[in-house]
């Protein structure tokens, strides 16, 4: 299962508003905490060794690091 | 002294070696009567090889240390017939707890499987596991010749033999060895002799163990804390011993001062916040270390090998410290004594380096692994690490990402150059590099188990139709056939469904119970090939 980087969200500001929404009475630690969760739990359902890889790489290449 | 055990004190004897006038050479010295020296020592007198410890000390382990011992050392110990005492002093548990913070995250159970002469696992001091072992060396006095009080100063290296200079309280000796086996631990002084590499990870973190003994109604179970409230931010351990000991194990921080941390005034009020305020106990042993996870280059230098802690070195989350080492000594006396008696060539004794650094390397994953996950290194790591504990209360997927410790279980040597690979269908059964497994058998109208007919020797299981042949020669050497169903009857049916043996097959088994290679069909030059194969002899193709 390769990873799907074309456009998969059919309502795409109905989910970012829901994302944000989900964050706004939360203090920095906690949203980290919550963001922690959402990618253990989103891991979980994909389940694919190769695509979770995948999708770790390509979110680190595009972060420069110290 | 503690209240519930003494030390033994073993005398220091004057030996020949030290009065004569040039250095004496002997086949075989251990250096350091710990649990890897003493049980190399028992597996080499079982084969007939003769071997002198050197011990710097005169007592067996001060302190519990290693705690728990898994199943395969039990069945090496087994082998070599000292381990039936050290199951029935021992604790066995099933049960382990995780909790973080104020909550149980959750339980597991180990679920022994039926069928398996030793437990999964026990706990037990390891000073009773080493005056075990010492017992049983003293009952083998023609072939070791446990020397207490000698301490290794220094040694030279030669073509086929070293030079040891030795300290007694009589003085200073030498005495030369043709082969040195190095149990001597993670400080090995051998090991700085032959200035081999010993690198790895060290961990910024200090663990400070205790010892305690209570009458409370404990249940015997692991319990391990993330972050609980009695000691902020740090883990903790608690697991039974024998005699009503626990171990309990807190982490303690980098910048914990040991001297400090190890004061009773300290360390009682740190227990009595886990125990409870009503539970009595009293303190027996306290300890603080940190550790590395690191492994030696080579686990051979010619006519010097090394094995335990010497060889490697572990963090001690899932008890793979004293585990390995006793697989070491497994793997490694039986080529030895090939390679002693011209049987192999010396290349074949690479092979323990081989398959024993391939092991080492898997048990450093699977600890570091356990350690990143105990003591994250990061606000990032830490907080997946949080997100983890508080999702398993809730949700099963979470769980098998939690980490305190993968408990210890052989490594399968999958890509060894003794195995030959599987060319027929097998559907499950044991791999070839892969330990056998044990199942109840019945031997001339007598109960008794599948383990204890094998090793030593190699040996060729038969499931199905009885062959013509009763062994299978290479060269010097040869393999004998034990049919399932014929000498030996398959008590449960568990032998043929844990070696797929169904549709009939056919095993040739290492002298230390593991897998060289299988096929379904008895077919005496494939055996034989893979003899050869499986002792050094045919090192490239057929």
């Amino acid at each position: 299962m390769a990873l799907n980087l074309k456009r998969n969200i059919a309502r795409p500001d109905d989910f970012y508003q829901e994302l944000i929404d989900m964050q706004r009475d939360l203090s920095e630690d906690e949203a980290q905490l919550m963001n922690a969760k959402l990618i253990l739990i989103l891991s979980n359902h994909i389940g694919d060794g190769e695509t979770l890889s995948e999708a770790m790489r390509l979110a680190r290449d595009t972060v420069a690091g110290s | 002294m503690l209240n519930t055990y003494t030390w033994p004190e073993y005398p220091y004897v004057q030996s020949q070696d030290q009065q004569s006038t040039s250095p004496v050479r002997h086949p075989v010295i251990i250096i350091g009567a710990g649990l890897i020296g003493l049980t190399a020592a028992l597996d080499c007198a079982r084969k007939g090889i003769k071997v002198i410890i050197l011990d710097d000390n005169n007592t067996v382990s001060v302190g519990s240390r290693a705690v728990c011992y898994a199943k395969r050392p039990l069945e090496v110990w087994d082998r070599l017939g000292v381990a039936d005492q050290m199951v029935d002093k021992g604790i066995s548990w099933n049960l382990g707890k995780v909790f973080f913070k104020e909550d149980l995250a959750y339980e597991f159970n180990l679920l022994a499987e039926q069928g398996h002469k030793m437990p999964a696992m026990i706990n037990l001091q390891q000073y009773y596991c080493e005056q075990y072992l010492v017992d049983e060396v003293l009952k083998h006095r023609d072939l070791i010749d446990l020397r207490w009080r000698h301490k290794l100063i220094s040694l030279t290296r030669h073509e086929d033999y070293t030079s040891l200079l030795v300290e007694t309280p009589d003085g200073v000796f030498t005495v030369e060895s043709e082969w040195l086996i190095a149990c001597d631990g993670a400080n090995s002084k051998v090991r700085e002799a032959v200035h081999a590499d010993f690198t790895g990870q060290f961990f910024h973190d200090r663990f400070l163990i205790a010892d305690v003994v209570m009458k409370a109604d404990f249940p015997t179970e692991r319990w391990f804390w993330f972050d609980p409230l009695f000691h902020k931010n740090q883990s903790a351990l608690l697991h039974k011993q024998s005699d009503d000991v626990w171990r309990l194990d807190f982490q303690m921080g980098w910048d914990a001062d040991p001297k400090e941390a190890t004061k009773p005034e300290n360390i009682v009020p740190l227990i009595r916040a886990m125990l409870g305020d009503d539970t009595e106990f009293d303190l027996e042993w306290v300890s603080i270390y940190q550790f590395a996870c690191r492994r030696i280059d080579n686990f051979r230098y010619g006519r010097i090998i090394f094995a335990g802690d010497s060889a490697h070195q572990v963090s001690p989350f899932g008890a793979r410290g004293a585990n390995t080492g006793v697989q070491d000594i497994d793997n490694l006396t039986w080529k030895l004594k090939m390679v002693m008696a011209g049987d192999a060539p010396d290349s074949f004794l690479d092979s323990y380096n081989e398959e024993r650094s391939f092991a080492a390397d898997d048990n450093l994953l699977n600890s570091t692994r356990s350690t990143d996950f105990i003591t994250p290194k990061s606000k990032g790591s830490r907080i997946f690490r949080d997100a983890v504990l508080e999702l398993s209360k809730k949700y099963e997927f979470a769980r098998p990402l939690v980490n305190s410790g993968r408990l210890s279980t052989p490594t399968p040597y999958v890509n060894s150059s003794l195995n030959s690979p599987d060319e027929d269908d097998f559907d499950g059964g044991i791999v070839p590099g892969t330990n056998c497994v044990d199942a109840p058998i019945t031997v001339a109208g007598q109960d008794g188990w599948l383990l204890n007919i094998l090793g030593e020797d190699f040996i060729i299981l038969v499931f199905g139709d009885k062959p013509r042949q009763s062994e299978i020669s290479y060269g010097r050497l040869s393999a004998k056939v034990i049919v399932i169903g014929d000498q030996v009857k398959d008590r449960d049916g568990m032998a043929a469904a844990r070696y797929d043996g169904g549709k009939g097959a056919v095993y040739l088994i290492r002298p230390d119970q593991h897998v060289a290679a299988r096929w379904r069909l008895f077919d005496p030059d494939r055996i034989a090939a893979a003899l050869a194969r499986a002792t050094g002899q045919i090192t490239t193709g057929e």
